[in-house]
């Protein structure tokens, strides 16, 4: 509630700021760009639109990042905006069954955005229909330490053996191989997404999310025996630390990779590292069998079913997902347009992630918590932070996750 | 008001408690399921051991208030400010205290945790280990606490009539017999109303929790305030039912340990 009431006094304060004069179509945009880049960067998306659209008003409330994601129940029911910020995939799921987004299957149409939002489609679509525009994804990975690597005199290793074989050294070294910071669980997630996605391949993966498989089959149990060989080597008290308290370990040199979100880039970068002893690479390969897929969670714009003024906002939504427009606003907020025909931005590791995402031919997961229903990945992310804590549990832990999806998914 | 604020919410959450509702649709009709659920749901014991564990250790906030009360209930040059030096942890918010005492186990940089690091060779990441997690968590609580329960006894203890003492006192009473037999039975209202809100505090925790650890490392924190407020409303929650039937039972031991207060209450104005 605190963050709604900032959210208001930030909408009272942004509402007196615009000019005067009364303009008859406005459009009321809740986001939750609440750093400074990703502000700047929205704020730019609204000025272009209303330069192009003089007649109408986009007033711009802007939530903290964390409480947006519990302040939208609130507005969604009480007060809807016109656009509102949202990830696609499952995280979707409620508001659309509930009847809180509008189904803007016509922009999609209209701007021909199956086929240059195509990477996307099947994360936007649920009941053969789309439910918002996604206007940013960024890749996952291993962001490694590259002094620390010449330190110890070994290179970074596309396969798994070839991994854990760098993680034996590091170890000999008094060097994390792995860290992570896994207080807010989440961090974890991404680890145990990359270890499915290459164990069993994408499509069991989304099946697994979508509770089509059991926690206590023998194909989850191959995911977490090859979680358990990274183990002795991932930071100890990870449980205790936030994932930025983790990105210091990386920056230090006390830990040599880290599977994280190019988000964390910034703040390598911040703690001193740079384009040179800053590395990236797509999560070693486990079963060579298996194409590639890639985790790249999307960002999205929705509108509400109970929005004021729906024409302008899908106009606006139809001007987000332009190239030129998503090719702007990325590059400021340091991430990747969605749409094929936008260009990105000269960093090193956005091109590396462009690359890599658009070569991904076993396709693109959003992630743990957005593939999987809320409260199963709740649950599935206490679940695998025990796991790297407790290993020998790990027979009550997939008993207690299979509980959980037989509950969520009935047969 | 009493009713608006107070009773029909507490009927409304006993109702919600029989349903399914993610707080967006539908409510849908589910008779006891929730709680047939809560039954074999081990988080739910697991808070509720804590919850235990909380309100075993938070009742020593009482002896050790008033020991710092008797201890500061002298007339020496500055004695106030001491006093007030003492009250400060109960003047910061709970939030506060809960990221000091983050930073104090915090692993590598936190001051326990070098100095358990510096004598026994390994140190100890309180927050992150789950047989030790609620106890850092409950020593944080215990800070403010104390505080809070020796105010109370500090003003408890300029009501004690001086000429009892000085009668106890020719009658050769010294120490834990003038403290059990003259000044306890002075200061029990003091002490009554200490027990009842570190009673209720300790049921009611959940800032530092939330704070500190977000109730983990994998939920071996959570207590049943901060359980009930993960499913009907964090991230990942919505049961609205669901956390309606935890804060019923939540509801229900609060319920056994007022309206032992009030019948205690209630027992002491009749014996007057």
């Amino acid at each position: 509630m605190v963050h709604l009431r900032k959210g208001l006094v930030l909408a009272m304060l942004l509402s007196t700021a615009a000019p005067a004069f009364a303009q008859s179509r406005v459009l009321v945009f809740n986001s939750n760009a609440s750093d400074p880049a990703p502000k700047a960067a929205f704020e730019q998306l609204v000025a272009d639109f209303e330069a192009e659209n003089p007649e109408i008003d986009v007033q711009v409330n802007t939530f903290d990042h964390e409480g947006y994601k519990t302040a939208i129940r609130n507005f969604l029911t009480a007060d809807a905006p016109d656009v509102v910020f949202w990830f696609a995939g499952n995280r979707m799921r409620p508001f659309v069954e509930a009847g809180q987004f509008l189904d803007v299957s016509d922009v999609w149409a209209q701007n021909g955005l199956t086929d240059s939002l195509s990477s996307t489609l099947s994360a936007m679509t649920i009941d053969d229909k789309q439910w918002g525009v996604p206007f940013t994804y960024y890749q996952w990975g291993v962001y490694m330490n590259r002094d620390v690597y010449a330190q110890v005199g070994v290179e970074p290793a596309d396969t798994w053996e070839g991994f854990l074989a760098n993680c034996e050294a590091f170890k000999a070294a008094g060097i994390d191989c792995l860290t992570t910071g896994s207080k807010a669980l989440w961090p974890v997630a991404g680890l145990f997404d990359y270890l499915s996605l290459r164990t069993n391949g994408y499509d069991w993966h989304m099946q697994l999310t979508n509770g089509e498989v059991a926690w206590t089959d023998d194909s989850v149990r191959a995911v977490f025996a090859e979680f358990a060989k990274v183990l002795p080597y991932v930071s100890a008290n990870h449980a205790a630390i936030d994932w930025q308290d983790a990105v210091s370990n990386l920056v230090q040199g006390t830990a040599a990779n880290y599977v994280m979100g190019n988000f964390a880039v910034a703040s390598f970068k911040d703690g001193g590292m740079t384009d040179e002893n800053l590395g990236f690479m797509s999560f070693p390969t486990i079963n060579a069998d298996i194409p590639r897929a890639e985790e790249a969670p999307t960002d999205t714009l929705h509108i509400p079913a109970g929005a004021k003024n729906p024409d302008d906002a899908k106009l606006f939504l139809a001007f987000a997902a332009r190239p030129d427009v998503q090719t702007t606003l990325n590059a400021a907020l340091g991430q990747l347009p969605v749409n094929a025909e936008a260009s990105v931005g000269d960093d090193p590791f956005l091109q590396a992630g462009f690359e890599m995402l658009s070569t991904a031919e076993g396709g693109i997961a959003q992630f743990f918590d957005r593939d999987a229903s809320p409260e199963m990945a709740k649950a599935g992310m206490e679940g695998f932070q025990e796991f790297m804590v407790r290993p020998e549990r790990l027979d009550d832990i997939l008993e207690r996750l299979e509980r959980q999806r037989q509950r969520l998914y009935p047969q | 008001m009493f009713s608006v604020y107070v009773i029909i919410p507490i009927f409304q959450s006993i109702w919600v408690s029989f349903h399914d509702w993610d707080g967006l649709g539908a409510m849908r009709w589910i008779g006891l399921a929730n709680y047939s659920e809560l039954w074999w749901d081990e988080a739910f014991y697991t808070s509720l051991k804590n919850n235990i564990i909380w309100l075993a250790l938070y009742l020593l906030a009482v002896p050790a208030g008033l020991m710092i009360a008797l201890f500061l209930n002298q007339t020496v040059r500055g004695i106030r400010i001491y006093k007030s030096l003492f009250f400060f942890p109960f003047v910061i918010s709970q939030v506060v205290v809960g990221l000091i005492f983050s930073w104090f186990y915090a692993p590598g940089f936190g001051l326990l945790y070098a100095l358990i690091e510096w004598v026994s060779g390994t140190g100890v990441a309180i927050l992150a280990d789950e047989r030790y997690v609620t106890y850092g968590i409950i020593a944080a609580g215990l800070w403010p606490q104390i505080a809070y329960c020796m105010i109370l006894y500090l003003t408890g203890l300029n009501a004690v009539a001086a000429d009892q003492i000085e009668a106890a006192r020719l009658d050769g009473a010294k120490g834990w017999r003038m403290l059990w037999h003259v000044v306890l039975p002075q200061l029990r209202p003091a002490t009554f109303i200490a027990v009842v809100v570190t009673v209720i505090g300790a049921l009611r925790s959940f800032d530092l929790v939330s704070i500190m650890t977000s109730g983990g490392p994998f939920g071996s924190s959570r207590v049943l305030s901060y359980y009930m407020y993960e499913q009907a409303l964090s991230e990942y929650g919505y049961r609205m039912g669901y956390g309606a039937a935890i804060a019923v039972v939540l509801f229900g031991i609060m319920m056994i340990f007022i309206s032992g207060f009030i019948w205690k209450m209630w027992r002491d104005e009749k014996g007057v």
